[in-house]
């Protein structure tokens, strides 16, 4: 297990090095010009010089690279070109947005996709089994943005009881919550498809158990069976989804926070790609790679403890 | 296995996909109007018989853009899942043949197709050489690479505990000799399966990124397109957000349903529990 | 961010509590915005935004111009110019205090200038300085500006926001906190959604200022800011993003909706340096295979003043040229044919605009009707900086020309991206500058106009509306506007 560990954290801190030279590099040969981004179109050459100098857009890239992951590791992740202050103070305006949009939508998924999943599971083979699996096909084939869009045509353009988009921040808590409601289901509804038959088939597993049999033998109602026994049996492969999902969900909302114009992460790294704003988008994909890398490199450590057969056969 | 006994899933399925593909086949030879003509004058007009769905906010018959849209989908679709697929397909074959270090490299490097955000691979991408239908064929094929990598990885790396494979290798045959005359037919079964799947997601995929603005230029219409153009009309034309939506969720569902249904043809153990 | 608390169910109940309030004139504000300001120093970033909501209000500059594009004083009361028309010697206002507490006197004037002109500037609009060869402080109050050569253009530049009296004390901070003489205190910022200012009390004009606070909320979609404005969330929208949403506004007694005119004229560009566009007979018969009337009809659903040449229909010396290509579908196919370019593929990259996106769609048929084939590419404005602007490569484009009297433009040389140069032009062009009778000036800005037009350099589109929608009973906005800012002081509530 040691070992395997090890390997496994070289080849994570391998993975996340590799993201950051990729984007440093990409956002190199992107074509465009912060300068002429800040200054417009009208603004001298001599100007841009001076900026491009100010910016320290004119050094070698390698050096660039270099003094940024420096400083990067000491948890100093540079000026944005754009906004003229740290990165850390941008992202850390949006990580409220971001984070309330992922929390919610996660335990939206979850409830629904629990109650959806077991349900169905103890209906197996029956017209409501088959209804939810229908319903979660269909949940897998709608694009979210288009979810989005209908859910604004509904309930902002037509009915008019929630805002069409935007977050008036936390300090209007009601407010706050009126315009995640949208965006929430959203991201869940899609989500909790997938997440509904993870939980659907892994309770069918445990239902044919032998133990789930007794407690139905000795009396206990079917619902109590499924809940307080399937239910904490099946939750293990449950959970690994969970956490892959998690990171899809922080992917999920860079489309919907662009859907609902959410002051977000997902919408700050959109700008900051537009505006060549370097630093601002390597912290940004940095940090949404973290995510994605972490959760599988749980997911992998999971796998592990509940099967350990399986880390002899990378070898 | 007689068509009673197929899986309710594949026989939807089927007909979606055929449907689908039917319209964009038919597309190439036929549409009841040009999809690109402009009649300003005569935009935003409701369903009738002359226009089935109405005309869009340039005037333009919104089925003739439809079904010119699903043959571009389909298009973006199948090339870029067969090239990722395949190039997949063989690092995964590869990765399981070599083990060790070369195995350990390949599925990093999936870690890092992984890691990336696809979304951001796209746009980086428009944003480097312009946005057109092959750079988003590319995207989609990129982002398919470490799933076949995974998926005939994790295959082959059973076929190759088969005795009959012990066997080829006593005979001494060449591990590449072997993924190709043993496992590459062996595992070719669950690479379809995921194909299909993966078929859908681009569907998807390309959807997304048209809707931002990446995929399709006009006058060639895509889904995706048809819906960020009728977002700011919502209030106007609300109608025209719907049209393309549906037509997505058609494909996607048609090819889910059929990958779905062949799976659980192709492995029964799964077929019980599903 | 700006539906708040109340939803549009509640909607009547909210007008009358509000009609309720204005019948005791309030005196705030809430200005609806599409652009978020990146920083906020408007002599350090060109974004529009950071204009629209700095200049004038809480900066100010030597002087100011009115809705018509006069000339006015402001931090200089006024000026005298002497007989060669190169020296200029303003007179400063006195008393006036930056919003930090310190004096403003002509050693800022002269700081701000420095700053602008010199070998470090970063100032957006450097070359509106080019001219300036000393500025020298006569006395506290009294600054002398000498050029090098005749500007006509001098006055009104200066009232421009690049041109910002800053205060040396605080210009450091100007980014995020800035500090100037205006009627209008910075007071806070919530990046994302909101930006507030507050009635500067020490104003020189203070009793003038009927508003004590504004509020700036961002909302860059077109929906939002409708909803946005129909619950009464927001008290105008003075660039309002979509013209297909008028209408309801327009159907609405509660809202005023003003349609102006703005100095952007939008142009299709084509490449002039590279064939075909080399050639008059092309880019004749691309300005003949263009129809105005349905490009504006579909792009703008009607809300914009066609134009022929590159000068604003609401200019002095506008000349309507409309007519010099008339619309002909089989003329523009007979010229493309004589150019040997008939069945030719051309680019059309598109800035991600919805004016330049909507235009280029109905553009790209218009040419393919005369036998054109316009491949249309949607790029990124990073792209399109890089590409078109910085490297020429392109056919056609599609852009607005938003900066006052830029017909300059024509005589930047092969080097500017339209890749044109014609010394008949730039020597016109060098006339206009230095001519400074406006009589005479006018004269030479419809000379240059028709040659514009006659030579068919791009394919004029139309002027960039100015859409406005405001409550009623909110007076003082302008309709059209000659520059990027919007002068909050004469902004008030009807009593």
């Amino acid at each position: 297990m040691g070992y395997f560990l090890f390997r496994r954290t070289v080849g994570l801190f391998l993975t996340l090095f590799a993201v950051s030279i990729v984007v440093f590099a990409s956002m190199n040969v992107l074509p465009g010009d912060p300068a002429i981004t800040i200054l417009g179109i009208e603004s001298t050459e001599d100007a841009r010089a001076v900026l491009r100098e100010q910016l320290g857009l004119d050094e070698p890239v390698l050096g660039q690279y270099f003094a940024w992951i420096f400083n990067a590791l000491q948890g100093d992740f540079g000026v944005s070109y754009s906004y003229g202050v740290p990165v850390s103070e941008l992202i850390g305006e949006r990580i409220p947005m971001t984070l309330s949009l992922a929390f919610s939508g996660m335990a939206l998924t979850t409830t629904l996709a629990l109650f959806l999943g077991i349900s169905a599971a103890s209906y197996h083979k029956k017209p409501g089994d088959w209804g939810v699996m229908l319903l979660s096909q269909l949940g897998i084939a709608i694009p979210a943005f288009w979810l989005s869009m209908l859910l604004v045509l509904l309930f902002a353009v037509k009915l008019r009881w929630l805002p069409p988009g935007g977050f008036p921040g936390w300090d209007e808590p009601l407010s706050a919550m009126r315009s995640l409601i949208l965006p929430t289901v959203a991201l869940a509804l899609v989500q909790s498809a997938v997440l509904a038959r993870v939980t659907r088939s892994s309770a069918l597993e445990v239902i044919r158990l032998d133990f789930v049999r007794t407690a139905r033998a000795s009396g206990f109602s079917k619902s109590r069976v499924l809940w307080r026994h399937v239910l904490p049996n099946a939750l293990i492969p449950i959970v690994t989804i969970v956490g892959l999902q998690f990171a899809a969900l922080v992917s999920g909302t860079i489309v919907i926070e662009n859907v609902f114009y959410l002051p977000g992460l997902g919408r700050l790294i959109f700008q900051s790609i537009s505006n060549r704003d370097l630093f601002t988008v390597q912290a940004l994909v940095m940090m949404f790679a973290i995510i994605v890398v972490l959760a599988n490199f749980l997911v992998d450590i999971a796998y592990v403890l509940i099967d350990p057969r399986l880390k002899g056969r990378s070898n | 296995m007689t068509l009673r006994q197929l899986p309710a899933n594949l026989i939807i399925g089927a007909i979606l996909v055929i449907l689908v593909l039917g319209v964009a086949l038919l597309s190439t030879i036929w549409t009841p109007y040009d999809h690109a003509a402009l009649s300003i004058s005569n935009k935003f007009q409701g369903p009738s018989f002359a226009h089935l769905l109405g005309t869009d906010q340039l005037g333009r018959d919104v089925v003739s853009q439809l079904m010119v849209a699903a043959g571009n989908s389909m298009v973006v679709a199948v090339t870029a899942v067969f090239i990722g697929g395949t190039i997949g397909t063989m690092l995964g074959l590869l990765a399981s043949a070599k083990g060790g270090w070369v195995e350990d490299l390949v599925m990093r490097l999936s870690d890092l197709g992984f890691a990336f955000p696809a979304l951001l691979f796209a746009i980086m991408l428009a944003a480097a050489f312009g946005p057109s239908l092959p750079n988003v064929v590319i995207a989609i094929a990129f982002i398919n690479i470490p799933v076949f990598a995974r998926v005939s990885r994790a295959s082959a790396n059973q076929i190759w505990t088969r005795e009959y494979v012990f066997a080829a290798r006593a005979a001494g045959l060449g591990k590449i000799a072997i993924s190709r005359d043993h496992i590459l037919p062996n595992i070719a079964a669950p690479v379809i399966v995921q194909a299909t799947i993966e078929f859908a997601l681009a569907i998807l995929i390309e959807a997304a990124l048209s809707y931002l603005g990446l995929g399709a230029q006009p006058p060639s219409p895509s889904w995706g397109r048809m819906l960020s153009e009728a977002q700011t009309l919502m209030y106007l034309a609300p109608q025209l957000a719907v049209y393309p939506g549906l037509a997505i969720v058609t494909a996607v569902l048609g090819f889910g349903l059929l990958g779905d249904g062949l799976r659980d043809i192709s492995d029964p153990r799964l077929a019980r529990e599903r | 961010m700006f539906l708040g608390t109340k939803t549009t169910t509640f909607m009547l109940g909210v007008a009358i509590g509000l009609s309720g309030t204005i019948a005791t004139a309030k005196s705030n504000i809430v200005i609806g915005l599409q652009q978020e300001p990146t920083t906020l120093d408007p002599t350090a970033d060109a974004t529009a935004s950071i204009d629209g909501i700095f200049t004038h209000n809480v900066f100010e500059s030597l002087t100011t111009v009115t809705e018509t594009g006069a000339v006015l004083p402001n931090l200089a009361e006024s000026w005298k110019i002497s007989d060669d028309n190169l020296t200029y010697t303003f007179s400063l206002a006195k008393g006036v205090k930056y919003h930090d507490g310190t004096d403003f006197n002509a050693d800022d004037v002269k700081f701000s200038f420095d700053r602008a002109m010199g070998e470090d500037s970063v100032n957006p609009s450097k070359k509106i300085f080019s001219k300036i060869t000393s500025v020298s402080v006569v006395d506290p109050h009294t600054i002398e500006i000498k050029l090098k050569s005749v500007d006509a253009f001098f006055l009104f530049n200066m009232a421009k926001g690049d041109a910002s009296i800053v205060g040396s004390e605080s210009v450091e901070g100007n980014k995020t906190n800035p500090i100037g003489t205006g009627p209008f205190t910075f007071t806070s910022w919530k990046r994302g959604d909101r930006m507030i200012l507050s009635k500067n009390m020490d104003y020189r004009d203070a009793a003038n200022i009927s508003l004590d606070k504004v509020e700036f909320r961002f909302i860059s979609d077109p929906a939002a800011a409708s909803a946005a404005i129909l619950s009464e969330e927001l008290d105008a929208f003075p660039g309002f993003p979509a013209p297909e949403l008028l209408p309801q506004f327009e159907a609405d007694p509660r809202f005023d909706v003003r349609v102006g005119s703005t100095e952007g004229e939008v142009i299709l560009a084509m490449n002039n340096a590279k064939p075909p566009f080399d050639d008059i007979r092309v880019r004749r018969a691309v300005s003949y295979a263009i129809n105005r009337d349905e490009i504006i009809d579909g792009a703008m659903y009607g809300r914009a003043t066609p134009i022929g040449s590159f000068y604003p229909p609401h200019g002095k010396a506008y000349v309507d040229l409309t007519g010099t290509y008339p619309h002909d579908t089989a003329k523009a196919k007979a010229l493309f044919e004589e150019a040997g370019v008939a069945g030719m593929t051309m680019t059309l990259r598109l800035p991600p605009f919805p004016y330049a996106k909507r235009s280029g769609e109905i553009i790209q048929a218009q040419l393919a009707a005369a036998g054109i084939d316009a491949k249309v590419e949607n790029v990124e404005w990073g792209f399109w900086i890089s590409e078109i602007y910085k490297k020429q490569a392109y056919d056609m484009t599609i852009i607005a020309h938003t900066s006052p009297n830029d017909m300059g433009n024509f005589a930047r040389g092969k080097k500017y991206f339209y890749g044109f140069e014609e010394q008949e032009f730039t020597d016109l062009w060098a006339s206009i500058r230095t001519e400074t009778d406006p009589a005479k000036r006018d004269e030479m800005l419809k000379q240059g106009q028709r040659y514009l037009a006659e030579n068919a350099i791009h394919g004029f589109l139309f002027q960039l509306p100015r859409l406005g929608v405001y409550r009623n009973g909110l007076n003082g906005f302008w309709t059209s506007s000659p520059v990027l800012y919007q002068p909050l002081a004469d902004v008030s509530w009807a009593k």
